[in-house]
Order: structure tokens, then C-alpha cells, then sequence
């Protein structure tokens, strides 16, 4: 493959948090329902095993104090999904009528074999437990235990062709279900898109659960993209569409705002938004602030992709 | 000359406007929102970013008062009833305080006192810039607002002074419109209000004569034209 790493799952030794102590929280959330001796989420991935939800062995036991998992709480009710709404809490509210059953990806573009996968086939991927940083451009961040699986596991079976350079997302864009479709605050459909090489990489995960449940609706449900060096916009919601391509492909807030959100949108404390500073963030439930770390800490596994490029100008 | 029923309804509102309870209850009512924000908080009730949220509710209540305060002379205009004018100071302080707890939230709680780098950030951002600006502008009006000072600068300075208020407005909702992602509708919704409240001042006499006549004939008119601060009370 294009890249080897020597931890791709992701996850650094001090923002982990012990399987069973993620596991006792759910028991106390499901009211310790059976689920927790059944082995996660195995209850609702019918089509798998419980032995299916693998988390990586290379994962070390954590350093709570520093990278504690969010609430849940905070994490399904502190949202930037616009099609259900600008405010905060708006996903959480009006996410309910999301239909996530049936559900589609059309994979296509420069592919040799394009192929729309249902939510089934995506769930019957083997799933990982990646805990990772998500740093908002907002300022915020929040520490997020995902299910998923690599990205570069559709990638390898569409079989990208020479001329794809580029991996373009898309998300649902149906205004029966989504009632922030009225506004006119961003273009819909909403569109990202990555480099392939950041495509490919271990780390990009395609997350159809956290904290070892299905994905709630207000967090991208039934799949979702997360790109955890980048800010949180790039890890683009309820996606129905990848296409591969061979020019970069335009993105939702670089449309509206050329000026404030680049197409890379690396995390990086030493580039700021034009209106605020990156420099710092707020991790939900802390008081103080902590400083922002470049790629938001993912810099080991993933520096190498900009080798040689001039992060301010290609923020 | 016969009462008409609408200067009943006038005469209604200037009285219970002019009760002695009017003003206590308006001050209590006008700090429900904070209390009701300090109960959020200490319940948890505002949500995963509580600072954030505490800085955006009194920002909000602070945008809402001015906006309150700049219509009470188009809306005195319109209905005719004078006692309003009564309130227009009060309201103005409220805005005041608002923006007051708004800035120090910010600066305490988000900030921390770290005041190089606030300063930093008001030179930078041109929306702390303008914010500021807009809090700088009510504070010369608070701290003008006495019967006192009003007598020491005299009435046609004070007057030009506080025409600030319509700078501070729009500049408060300039800073709203330029700190979120995008354009959203709640800060248009703001300004659009706050300009079409200026704008009402441009254009008042069309629209007023009959109010106006009618005002005339009602006992408020002890209290003239609401732009010179109220001396009673």
C-alpha cells in the first residue's frame, strides 16, 4: 500500500480509555442491559458476530486526565449538522426524522469496478473502535470513542484507476427529512472532499457507531466520515456518495467562505481563522482552555502528506 | 369632544404605564434572563459549552434591550401613548448591563484574565473590534445617563451624545452578523430590526399625524417628546 505505519489504528497511547471502563459506561446508560456481556455492538450489527467489533491490540491503556472521552451527552447534543439547523442543539432536536434504513453509498468516478454498497454491506466491513480528537474550527473539541472502519477499506474495492487524485463526498440532500435545507446559509447538497493519498490513509475512518452504539442521527448517522487531523467540517455527514476524481473537487464552507476554510483544513494552531485564533480550544466539559496541537496531535502519522507544502497557503 | 374608544385604549395604557408599580415590575422583568441563565448553569441546563453559552445568552439579552430601547420612540410614535418614554432610560441600562456581563464573561471566564491576549483579539478580530466599540459607546451613554450629568452637559449636547445609541445598535448587530459561521438568519434577523428602527426616525411624521393629534389630547403630554431624558422620577 501507499503508506505503512506503525500504529495505523490510530489512537495514541494517552487518549485512549480502557475498553471496560467505555463498556461500564454504556452499562449505565442501557440501564446494564445484557448488550455489555454480549460484546458491544454486536447487538445491533446482526450481520456480525460479536467478535467483529475488534478493537486494535495496539491500542495502551490511557492517560484519562488528558483525553478523556466527551460525555455522551455532550457529544449528541453539541452539533454542527446544518441540514438539521444552525443552533447547537437543532441536530439533536430535529434529527428524528432522518431515515437512516435503507440507506446507500454510491461509490464511483475514476474506478475500475464502481459499486453501490447498502448499509448492510457497510456494517458486515470488520469494525474497529477508534478513539479519536475532533477539533471544531469553532474552537471546541471533544474526544470521540467511533466505530468504524478505514476509509481505504471501499477505496481498495472499487479499485481506484491512475487518474483519480482526488475522493469527493457527499451528503443526503433531501429536504422531507431535512428541514435545514430551507436555509440558505451553506449550498447544498453538502460536499467535501480529500486528497486520495489523505483518502487512503489508516487513519480516515468511515464511522457507523460511537461509544460502542449506532450512530445517533444528529452525528452523521448511518455513516460519516472523520478525518481526525482536519477540522471537524471535513468529516462529513450521512454520506451517499463518493466519487473519485481527477481535480479538487469544490468543498461546502470553502464555497461559502474561500477566505476562512481552505480546502486542506489541517488543524493548526499556528494558522487562524481570519476571525479567531487557532491557537487554543476548549475541550467540552473543561473549564480552561488547552493549546491546539498541530494535525490536533496527529502529526506523526500524518505530516508526511504535506512534505514540502507551505501550510499557510494551503490551509 | 367625545373620548373614541382608541384614545380609551391609550389613556388605559399611559395610566398603568404611569403607576408606580410600572417601573419596579419592568426592572424586575428585565432581569429574569439572568436569573434564568445562572439557573441554567448551576442545573447544567446549558448544555456542553457552558461558558460559550453563558457569553452568547447575555451577548443576545444585551442586543435584545437595545433593540427594546431603540423602539420605544417609534413605537410611542405610533400608538401615542407617551408614558413609554418613561421606560426608554431604564431599558437603555439594561442593554447596558448585559453587554457589561457579556464582556466580562468573556474576559473572565473564556479568557481568563489573560490580557494580552484579549488585547490581541479586540485589535485583531474586527468583530471583537466592532463589539467593543459598540460597548464603548454604551458605556459614555450609562455613565451619562444620570439627571445629573444630563444637566451639567446640557440638553443639546447630551442629546448629540447620546444619538451614539444608533451607532452602538448597529454596530452591536454588525458584531452578531460578523462572529458566526456563514450567514445565518438569526443575526440578520437582528439587524434588519435594529435598521428598520432607525430608519423609522427618518420617516416618522407620515406616518404619525393622527397618533400624534390624538396624543395631544391625552394627559401623557406632560411628558413631551421623548428624546430629552425623562426628569420625573
Amino acid at each position: 500500500m501507499l503508506f505503512r505505519f506503525p500504529a495505523p489504528s490510530a489512537a495514541r497511547e494517552d487518549e485512549v480509555t480502557p475498553r471496560a471502563l467505555v463498556l461500564s459506561r454504556r452499562s449505565v446508560m442501557a440501564g446494564g442491559m445484557a448488550a455489555v456481556a454480549a460484546g458491544g455492538i454486536a447487538g445491533w450489527l446482526q450481520t456480525a458476530p460479536a467478535a467483529a467489533f475488534k478493537v486494535p491490540t495496539t491500542i495502551q491503556p490511557p492517560d484519562p486526565k488528558m483525553d478523556a472521552p466527551t460525555p455522551l451527552k455532550s457529544a449528541t447534543t453539541y452539533n454542527n449538522f446544518y441540514e438539521f439547523g444552525t443552533g447547537k442543539s437543532d441536530p439533536a432536536d430535529y434529527a428524528g426524522t432522518l431515515k437512516t434504513r435503507p440507506w446507500q453509498i454510491v461509490v464511483d468516478g475514476e474506478v475500475a469496478k464502481p459499486a453501490t454498497f447498502g448499509i448492510e454491506d457497510l456494517l458486515a466491513f470488520p469494525q474497529e473502535e477508534r478513539i479519536y480528537r475532533l477539533r471544531c474550527v469553532e474552537g471546541w473539541s471533544m474526544v470521540i470513542p467511533w466505530v468504524g472502519f478505514s476509509l481505504n477499506e471501499i477505496l481498495k474495492r472499487v479499485e481506484p484507476t491512475g487518474s483519480a487524485k482526488f475522493v469527493a463526498f457527499q451528503t443526503l440532500n433531501d429536504p422531507a427529512q431535512m428541514p435545514g435545507l430551507k436555509s440558505w446559509v451553506l449550498q447544498w447538497p453538502y460536499v467535501e472532499g480529500l486528497r486520495l493519498d489523505e483518502a487512503m490513509h489508516p487513519l480516515t475512518l468511515m464511522a457507523v457507531g460511537m461509544y460502542g452504539e449506532v450512530l445517533p442521527n444528529q452525528n452523521g448517522a448511518p455513516v460519516r466520515l472523520v478525518v481526525p487531523w482536519k477540522y471537524g467540517f471535513k468529516s462529513i455527514k450521512s454520506v451517499v456518495r463518493i466519487t473519485l476524481v481527477r481535480d479538487q473537487p469544490p468543498t461546502s464552507w470553502n464555497r461559502s467562505q474561500p477566505s476562512e476554510y481552505g480546502f486542506y483544513s489541517n488543524v493548526n494552531p499556528e494558522v487562524d481563522h481570519p476571525r479567531w485564533s487557532q491557537a487554543t480550544e476548549r475541550r467540552v466539559g473543561e473549564f480552561s482552555r488547552r493549546k491546539t496541537l498541530p494535525f490536533n496531535g496527529y502529526a506523526g502519522e500524518v505530516a508526511s502528506l504535506y512534505a514540502g507544502m507551505d501550510l499557510r497557503k494551503f490551509y | 369632544m367625545a373620548v373614541s374608544a382608541r384614545d380609551g385604549w391609550r389613556q388605559a395604557a399611559n395610566g398603568a404605564l404611569l403607576s408606580p408599580w410600572a417601573k419596579p415590575l419592568v426592572f424586575a422583568a428585565a432581569l429574569v434572563p439572568l436569573a434564568w441563565t445562572v439557573w441554567l448553569g448551576w442545573s447544567g441546563g446549558l448544555g456542553a459549552e457552558p461558558v460559550l453559552e453563558s457569553v452568547r445568552q447575555s451577548g443576545l439579552w444585551a442586543l435584545r434591550f437595545l433593540l427594546v430601547a431603540l423602539a420605544v420612540t417609534p413605537l410611542r410614535m405610533l400608538t401615542g401613548v407617551a408614558a413609554l418614554a418613561r421606560f426608554r432610560r431604564m431599558l437603555g441600562l439594561f442593554a447596558f448591563f448585559y453587554a457589561a456581563l457579556h464582556l466580562s464573561t468573556w474576559i473572565g471566564l473564556d479568557q481568563f484574565f489573560d490580557w494580552p491576549a484579549i488585547w490581541k483579539e479586540i485589535v485583531k478580530r474586527p468583530y471583537i473590534t466592532v463589539g467593543m466599540g459598540a460597548f464603548l459607546i454604551l458605556t459614555a451613554l450609562a455613565a451619562t445617563s444620570t439627571d445629573a450629568m444630563v444637566k451639567r452637559l446640557g440638553g443639546r449636547r447630551w442629546r448629540a451624545l447620546h444619538k451614539g445609541v444608533f451607532v452602538a445598535g448597529l454596530a452591536g448587530c454588525l458584531h452578531y452578523v460578523m462572529l458566526v459561521k456563514g450567514w445565518q438568519t438569526p443575526p440578520l434577523v437582528y439587524a434588519a430590526l435594529c435598521v428598520g428602527l432607525l430608519a423609522f426616525r427618518r420617516w416618522p411624521v407620515r406616518i404619525r399625524p393622527a397618533a400624534a393629534r390624538a396624543s395631544a389630547d391625552t394627559p401623557a403630554r406632560r411628558f413631551p417628546d421623548g428624546s430629552s431624558p425623562a426628569r420625573r422620577s
